[in-house]
């Protein structure tokens, strides 16, 4: 066990470094690959190596030869997936607060929450199909494929939820109802700002698990796709470096989102560290 | 309180019991029913489900579906033990930890199809794996099993779900009060036998939670094993998927169901071993 301060790092350490290496390198190795090649040259393959540099598999993707609708799935995925976060941050913070303490019917609601996490993708599909198939309604982006995908972001943002409120120290709440705030002004004023990074990060993953996700959204998806759908139809039957780009541009859009995220949780807790008002809330 | 208590609840509960209860107890009505060419057709029959035990393919894919959860959970527990026992009780200080747990869970928020087929360059005959292994002078001529194998299907599990396995048990660990581990050493305890007596145990939450994720998402794919095992393998969802293709709802639903009595059986049995729900939501 190595104790902070002993000086000499024991052998432990450094196998264990080795294999955490290794698994970073098997993490984003392969990826790196295809984002390099999605530079080929126009006459270049699925494989290295590459026949010159350029963007022309790029250009490809907005061309002609594509039968998909790009620009379409696209703008489709990123409003799917500002939905999906907005319902699932308002739904997961409310369910939080609920859940700080046991209330007939709890259980139960966690129990789903788990099952519809676990419940396998194309099986829950299924489902929602049927249901709208039921109803008479035609199933579609904003509605059958809305819906499915909240059963996979309700439950991570429940889950993020409950590890922020086993940090959040319930003191800064009794202080401001001592000091006579009611329900209301404590929770916009003192609990919401105390727990904002872990609100941005519920958005986080509502955002990026929306905009990636497929095998809920495959059948009740209705007459449009989304991004990942153009993706998946295009594993099948395109086999040049155009998918690779595609890969490498929605890869892109992700690492933005992310991006932005952490920084401004990072800026948040930045800002608390030096007033010195930190309060182990955040994440 | 409990009123408000309610309230609260309510968007997520009743959200949860549009888009997955019902659609649940839909996919259950469905498997009893019959179907011809272009509709389903609403009665009650066994034959569904009676053709689906009397098929030896469902037991075989069954047993190939279960194969990969075995071995992809043991390399995913292994892989999540170590890593996160690593960062937890080797990396200092906390801002370094942090950033290398960052590292580690970034690409569960890029897509896993990218990430998927991200592997054929690096597998295939003329992959940079291969062509590595030629120029070190290791093999005379490229190995076929890498890429459309059970090998590839595999990898590309580990490399999809492995963070399901760290995120939780790194939870878990972290929590650890460091003082239970020093009061162990001081008593003379070797660092295996502080593994075994108190990180094992005390990570049970975050293993148990990684366990169930692994097993539920591998018992419920269709697109790697579809896309890796370059269609000589197949699995529960993928044969059921191809029932869907061809509007066979009623066997596909059958089908379904029997899968999540099984996926719930094995995620019961975890948490009979350990009880999440207490120490997740105190």
């Amino acid at each position: 066990m190595h104790r902070p301060g002993s000086g000499r790092r024991p052998w432990t350490f450094y196998a264990l470094a080795a294999f955490f290496g290794l698994y970073v390198l098997f993490l984003y190795g392969p990826m790196s690959a295809i984002f390099i090649l999605s530079f080929q040259g126009p006459t270049g393959g699925l494989t290295f190596p590459m026949n010159g540099v350029s963007l022309h598999w790029f250009g490809a993707l907005f061309g002609q030869q594509r039968t998909g609708d790009f620009a379409g799935s696209f703008t489709r995925s990123i409003l799917l997936a500002v939905i999906v976060l907005s319902i699932t941050v308002a739904a997961s913070v409310m369910a939080g607060l609920a859940f700080r303490r046991r209330f007939l019917g709890s259980t139960l609601v966690f129990y789903m929450a788990i099952f519809s996490l676990i419940i396998p993708g194309l099986l829950l599909g299924l489902g929602v199909g049927l249901m709208f198939q039921f109803l008479g309604i035609k199933p579609a982006w904003y509605s059958s494929a809305l819906g499915a995908q909240l059963t996979w972001t309700l439950p991570f943002g429940l889950l993020i939820m409950f590890a922020v409120f086993s940090r959040f120290n319930p003191f800064y709440e009794e202080a401001a109802r001592d000091l006579g705030a009611g329900y209301g002004q404590t929770l916009w004023n003192v609990v919401l700002p105390i727990l904002l990074p872990g609100i941005i990060a519920v958005a986080l993953f509502g955002f990026t698990l929306s905009y990636d996700e497929f095998p809920r959204t495959l059948i009740p998806i209705g007459s449009r796709n989304t991004l990942p759908l153009e993706i998946w139809a295009m594993t099948t039957n395109v086999t040049s470096p155009a998918l690779y780009a595609l890969g490498t541009l929605t890869t892109a859009v992700s690492f933005v989102v992310i991006a932005v995220a952490l920084t401004s949780i990072a800026l948040i807790q930045r800002r608390r560290t030096r007033r010195g008002t930190r309060t182990d809330a955040g994440d | 309180m409990t009123r408000l208590h309610h309230l609260l609840a309510a968007p997520l509960a009743c959200l949860l019991l549009v888009f997955f209860g019902v659609p649940l107890v839909l996919v259950v009505t469905v498997s009893f029913f019959d179907f011809d060419q272009f509709d389903i057709i609403p009665t009650f029959v066994l034959t569904n489900y009676l053709e689906l035990f009397g098929s030896s393919l469902t037991y075989s894919l069954y047993a190939n579906t279960v194969k990969y959860a075995v071995i992809v959970w043991a390399l995913t527990l292994v892989i999540g033990f170590t890593v996160s026992y690593f960062l937890v009780f080797h990396v200092r200080p906390f801002l370094l930890q942090l950033a290398l747990f960052l590292v580690c869970t970034v690409p569960f928020w890029t897509s896993n199809v990218i990430r998927m087929i991200s592997w054929i360059p690096f597998l295939g005959r003329n992959g940079i794996f291969n062509q590595s292994l030629i120029a070190l002078g290791i093999v005379d001529q490229p190995l076929e099993f890498l890429l459309f194998s059970d090998f590839a299907v595999v990898i590309a599990y580990v490399h999809l779900f492995s963070l399901f396995m760290i995120v939780p048990i790194f939870n878990s660990m972290a929590r650890i009060d460091p003082a239970v581990i020093e009061a162990a050493v001081d008593a003379g305890a070797g660092r295996f036998r502080v593994i075994r007596e108190i990180v094992v145990p005390l990570s049970k939450t975050g293993i148990a939670m990684g366990s169930i994720f692994v097993v539920a998402l591998v018992m419920g794919d269709f697109f790697v094993v579809k896309i890796m095992s370059g269609g000589q393998s197949a699995s529960v969802v993928l044969a059921m998927s191809n029932e869907i293709a061809v509007l066979q709802y009623p066997p596909a639903a059958a089908s379904a169901v029997v899968l999540l009595l099984v996926v719930t059986a094995m995620v019961v049995g975890i948490l009979r071993i350990v009880d999440v729900r207490r120490e997740l939501a105190g």
